[in-house]
């Protein structure tokens, strides 16, 4: 050990490079956000003259006069019913079809396989307007479900994909054994398959719930009224009310990230590892 | 139609024997697959098929009409709407800015999340705060995110704009400009983006095949040799794939841009989405926005196609 603390390297000029390459990238990433949570602190005159350093004064009012207002908590149950809606029917809808796809070999099975996989190659934006049509028509329009629906139907595809990739990957010899048993395939899509599953239904929730918390235009195209918005239309509101009161504006922004800053820094493992998985393993 | 355990998995090394002796006691629905069939598959494909697949083939047929959306339509124009899109200007600002966004993603922020995951892979004190900070962005609402930007721009109040003043300049208004205003979203997209791909690349380099790179520095190879040689090909999968979201994400641009720009000024800054959504959305034109959404379809789909073939041919 002391042998190796003697032999020390030369002063390498690359590392210095390195950690002045870091600091940059983190002063570009951290500064707007800072600016924007102590913005919230601030008056308007104050961030005029003064928006990058601390308050001389912090108006906390700023704040609790947000956290005051039945707005604020609207918009996140709004979202959260929205999410929450989004990321159970994702789960029931694709992870059944997932097992079938795994485990049951039937005529057409690769053919509808592949016709579900259809909908990775295109973004919703695409066909927005027959949706509006169709969601409308359908009686939907103006509901927490015509949200809600047409994002589990647009995150099938990817969920179908992880989920069948990891169900296929269980041991095989469970299903043999389970068979020889007279265990049906619904139970043991029930008590064998879904239990053993957490890590991937985890991994499939955090991305449904991450693109329908923060999603704004299918809400933004379904949605008529302020009651029912989520808190991307909601802040949109706020904003166009408040133009240039742009302290208040950064208090909301700031309220309104938090949940999420606060959800990634407790589960962050697997929010990097489920956001990513969609991206690699799809 | 189904015989429950006949040759279930043909394939597999399986207890073969056991499934054959059950097909004669036939317990009606034997293992239940058929049951499983009805009740698992329809939910799935009825979404699917329903929210999915048939707005984009309506998207096709209302194109063909000029329709405000109420009633049936029933004013057929042909192909008009497309001549009508492309004869506009903005539509092909739009699909310049969606090429200004792929370059610079291609140019700019792949190359830098690269390097980044190439030092932050590393075992070292603070790595791994640093991933979960650049990471951070990219879990924002996009919405958000154009906010945040919006106050950094704002002319009065920014960030930018404070700077300006510190060396007595006028401050400038870059949202409100058409000569800055794309300048500014493609920064904005390199800020939220750029933690995404790092993340996607420093996956692959701890999942990586350490031996190689100790074989080729025993062998003499120099850190940039490693690198060049040995590194970066075991990359091309995972840089191939980084390639491919980049190009479909820019394609489907559009919450960051609307808080920032509208897609304004004088069209400036659209991406298709956000021209779509001006010109078809915002004021019912159901044929035309339809013939918009076509178009981008078309794209996309083409380019997913192409791409498959062409690079990802071994995955």
């Amino acid at each position: 050990m002391n042998d190796a603390d003697t032999i020390r390297p030369s002063f390498d000029p690359a590392v210095l490079y390195k950690a002045l390459f870091l600091a940059v990238m983190a002063t570009f990433v951290l500064v707007p956000l800072l600016a924007t949570v102590i913005g919230g602190f601030k008056s308007l005159g104050e961030l005029r003259v003064n928006p990058f350093g601390w308050p001389q004064q912090w108006e906390w009012s700023n704040y609790a006069d947000i956290l005051a207002t039945k707005r604020y908590w609207q918009l996140l149950r709004n979202s959260l019913i929205i999410s929450t809606l989004t990321v159970t029917l994702t789960l029931i809808v694709a992870s059944m079809a997932a097992f079938t796809f795994a485990h049951v070999k039937f005529f057409g099975s690769s053919a509808l396989l592949g016709y579900l996989t259809l909908g990775l190659l295109f973004p919703a934006a695409t066909a927005v307007l027959p949706l509006f049509i169709k969601v409308r028509d359908l009686g939907l329009l103006d509901t927490y479900f015509g949200v809600a629906l047409p994002q589990v139907a647009f995150s099938l595809a990817m969920s179908i994909l992880l989920l069948r990739r990891f169900f296929k990957d269980l041991p095989h010899e469970l299903l043999e054994a389970a068979q020889v048993d007279g265990c049906t395939y619904i139970n043991f899509f029930r008590y064998v398959t879904l239990p053993l599953s957490r890590p991937i239904l985890a991994t499939v929730g955090t991305i449904a719930f991450v693109n329908s918390w923060n999603a704004y235009l299918l809400p933004l195209v379904m949605l008529n009224t302020d009651d029912l918005y989520p808190w991307p239309l909601g802040i949109m509101v706020y904003q166009g009310e408040y133009s240039s009161e742009w302290h208040l504006i950064l208090a909301f922004i700031t309220l309104t990230i938090l949940p999420t800053v606060i959800i990634f820094i407790i589960a962050q493992k697997h929010i990097v590892a489920g956001l990513t998985a969609g991206a690699v393993k799809g | 139609m189904t015989l429950p355990g006949q040759a279930v998995d043909a394939g597999s090394i399986g207890p073969v024997k056991s499934r054959a002796w059950k097909i004669p006691l036939g317990d009606s629905g034997g293992n239940g697959k058929f049951t499983v069939l009805v009740l698992f598959l329809p939910p799935a494909l009825m979404l699917f098929t329903l929210f999915v697949v048939l707005p984009i083939g309506e998207a096709a047929w209302y194109s063909g009409f000029n329709w405000n959306g109420f009633g049936r339509p029933a004013n057929w124009v042909g192909f008009d709407n497309y001549r009508f899109v492309l004869e506009t200007r903005a539509f092909w600002l739009a699909l310049r800015n969606n090429g200004l966004i792929i370059a610079v993603s291609l140019l700019i922020q792949l190359p830098l999340a690269l390097s980044l995951a190439l030092i932050l892979a590393e075992r070292f004190r603070g790595a791994v705060a640093l991933r979960m900070l650049f990471f951070l962005p990219y879990i924002l609402a996009e919405i958000a995110t154009g906010l945040i930007f919006s106050f950094v721009y704002d002319g009065d109040y920014g960030l930018v704009a404070s700077i300006w003043r510190l060396f007595g300049a006028e401050a400038p208004h870059l949202l409100a400009s058409t000569q800055t205003a794309m300048l500014a979203v493609l920064i904005v997209i390199v800020w939220k983006y750029f933690g995404f791909h790092m993340m996607l690349y420093i996956a692959a380099l701890q999942g990586m095949d350490r031996n190689l790179v100790e074989a080729a520095r025993i062998d003499g190879a120099t850190r940039p040799q490693v690198l060049r040689y040995v590194v970066i090909p075991q990359l091309y999968p995972t840089i191939r794939l980084s390639v491919f979201f980049a190009i479909i994400g820019s394609l489907q641009l559009f919450d960051l841009v609307m808080p920032l720009t509208r897609g304004g000024p004088a069209d400036s800054s659209n991406t298709m989405v956000t021209f779509l959504y001006n010109n078809g959305i915002s004021r019912m034109r159901v044929g035309y926005g339809s013939a918009i959404g076509v178009i981008l379809f078309v794209i996309c789909v083409t380019f997913a196609f192409t791409y498959k073939r062409w690079f990802m041919r071994d995955e």
